[in-house]
């Protein structure tokens, strides 16, 4: 693989494990913490992916997506959104904005790297296909 | 209401039928007892002969009920209960109720009628109760914190531990620095339950869980039946009276809430004399265009006033639920009716005609709400200013929706709207006006 994927998550457990199991299967994880910042920190990294998490500290991950797909450079950037179980609105707004897949905690492995696989493969292809609707 | 009124009058001798036939009186007996022959008992009984007054009374005391009863037939609440229980039924145990003999079931089975009209109001309350906290589920911040917060927690443990059961070979370090956050994470979410586990429990302790002034306020109105005799007699003098009977009432804010809700109450009262105004509402089956001249062409104290007159009492008020929201759609008033959930926290249904007259301020809107369960309610809505605004200032304008299940032998007198209660609760999924998603955040 050797491409890049940003992970924005604050949970450090959650990013420990997700961030093993990527570099694993041959990807570049870089992370981030903060929402109000992860815009930023996509401009300076350009990802090849984006793992997204729907709650974190300093913006929603919703807004951060909606921004991300506002901007000519990352518009078509694939986006994996994690958000938490029985949160179907968010799920249902990620896809509504733009996201290429989402995925609900807790999630399996698996899936995860699967899915990560997925969505880049659909950036690499730069193609418009409908959204993944993964559940853990 | 005429009409209805001679129908249920016309019915006399049949419930002094069912009444004697159900006491297993025979007919010559019953008249003896009240000094009459027996055939001209059996010309009433027929209802071939219209009776009233004296004879009305002595047949009501030998038979053992109140006069009312055997000339009004039964009381208007029990009646809308006994049809919301026939409503309910879903044939499991039988055929369809007979709703065409409700009345000779009340005459001839009293007891078991209440019994069944208990029923279903505590299946109401309890459907109000489940309702609410559906309600309270998908909007409380500190329960939504706390399962995200249990959710992150058991995402971080079934990843870790399956790295850890899916690669033996693992790197020491990795291995070290996973066992330590799964430990991490297990006291992390032992401290989560606990801390649900002991929300829940303060919900439980906090009588029905009554946490904000509103709730509070509607909990006090709902007890009382939304009327203040009090406050009937002596006025805007009457409320802090009244204030200190309400035990609901456990917090400063949620009293000065009760006051400003009770002196608008009073003035109601007021310009709108519970004396005058219920033998106008009576005759005109509680249509609110009946009082509107007296009102002064205020609508919207016409529909507070309606939702505010006595239940259960001679002059058969039916049922009425209400509902006042700011131009925000914030509901700022309810009262409860059966069979039509009006969410406290979450938004109502945007086809309901409550929203629909902010587009057109002090236009008062009548309509025919049909309901997903098939239940039809007449709403009576308009959107009137609160306070006078200034030049250059925007008015406070408020709006009030009255709500009377639509009686069953009455047709619509226009086509049903078809709206819900609230995209949360409500299972048309087709419906236009479907809410997907929320507001980002």
């Amino acid at each position: 693989m050797g491409s890049r994927v940003l992970l924005v998550e604050d949970e450090v457990n959650i990013f420990e494990a997700i961030s093993f199991l990527l570099t694993r299967d041959g990807w570049e994880v870089r992370g981030h913490g903060n929402g109000a910042t992860a815009i930023d920190e996509v401009a300076r990294l350009e990802p090849d992916v984006l793992v997204l998490d729907v709650m974190l500290p300093g913006r929603s991950g919703l807004e951060i997506l909606r921004d991300l797909r506002g901007a000519e450079t990352t518009a078509n950037l694939p986006i994996l959104m994690l958000t938490a179980k029985g949160q179907s609105k968010d799920r249902d707004l990620a896809l509504a904005l733009g996201a290429n897949a989402y995925l609900t905690k807790p999630f399996s492995n698996t899936e995860m790297v699967e899915t990560v696989r997925r969505v880049a493969a659909e950036g690499a292809g730069n193609t418009a296909g409908g959204a993944d609707q993964v559940t853990g | 209401m005429g009409g209805t009124q001679n129908t249920r009058q016309a019915l006399t001798g049949t419930r002094i039928r069912e009444r004697r036939m159900a006491l297993a009186m025979r007919q010559s007996d019953l008249a003896e007892d009240v000094g009459i022959s027996a055939s001209y008992l059996n010309l009433i009984e027929h209802n071939k002969r219209r009776i009233g007054g004296k004879l009305l009374l002595d047949l009501a005391r030998v038979l053992k009920v109140e006069p009312s009863r055997l000339s009004e037939g039964m009381d208007a609440t029990l009646g809308d209960m006994l049809r919301a229980a026939a409503q309910d039924n879903t044939g499991n145990f039988g055929p369809t109720p007979e709703l065409d003999r409700t009345d000779e079931l009340a005459g001839r089975f009293p007891g078991w009628t209440g019994a069944i009209a208990e029923q279903r109001k505590r299946i109401a309350d309890l459907e109000g109760v489940i309702e609410g906290l559906q309600d309270r589920l998908g909007h409380d911040p500190v329960l939504a914190g706390s399962m995200h917060e249990v959710l992150s927690t058991v995402a971080a443990i079934r990843s870790t531990s399956n790295i850890l059961v899916s690669d033996p070979d693992i790197d020491v370090n990795w291995r070290a620095r996973f066992h330590r956050n799964l430990n991490e994470e297990a006291e992390r979410l032992s401290e989560s339950a606990t801390a649900l586990l002991a929300y829940f429990e303060g919900q439980g302790q906090s009588q029905s869980g009554l946490e904000t002034p509103q709730e509070m306020v509607e909990a006090a109105f709902e007890t009382a039946g939304h009327h203040f005799p009090r406050i009937e007699g002596t006025g805007s003098a009457g409320i802090e009276d009244t204030l200190t009977d309400m035990e609901a009432i456990s917090s400063e804010a949620a009293a000065q809430l009760a006051r400003t809700r009770l002196a608008v109450y009073a003035e109601d009262a007021a310009r709108l004399p519970l004396d005058q105004i219920l033998p106008i509402a009576e005759a005109a089956d509680y249509d609110p265009q009946a009082l509107l001249a007296m009102a002064g062409g205020d609508v919207a104290m016409v529909l507070r006033r309606l939702a505010s007159l006595p239940e259960g009492g001679a002059a058969a008020v039916p049922a009425f639920g209400l509902a006042i929201c700011d131009a925000a759609g914030a509901l700022l008033f309810r009262r409860r009716i059966n069979a039509f959930s009006i969410p406290r926290y979450g938004a109502g249904c945007a086809l309901w005609p409550l929203y629909h007259v902010f587009s057109r301020p002090m236009m008062a809107d009548m309509s025919v709400l049909s309901l997903p369960k098939g239940p039809l309610f007449q709403a009576w809505a308009v959107a009137q200013p609160t306070r006078s605004a200034g030049f250059g200032t925007a008015p406070v304008v408020e709006a009030t929706m009255l709500l009377r299940a639509l009686p069953e032998d009455r047709a619509p007198t226009q086509n049903p709207v078809e709206v819900g209660p609230g995209c949360q609760l409500c299972p048309r999924d087709a419906c236009p006006a479907r809410r997907a998603g929320g507001a980002i955040g």
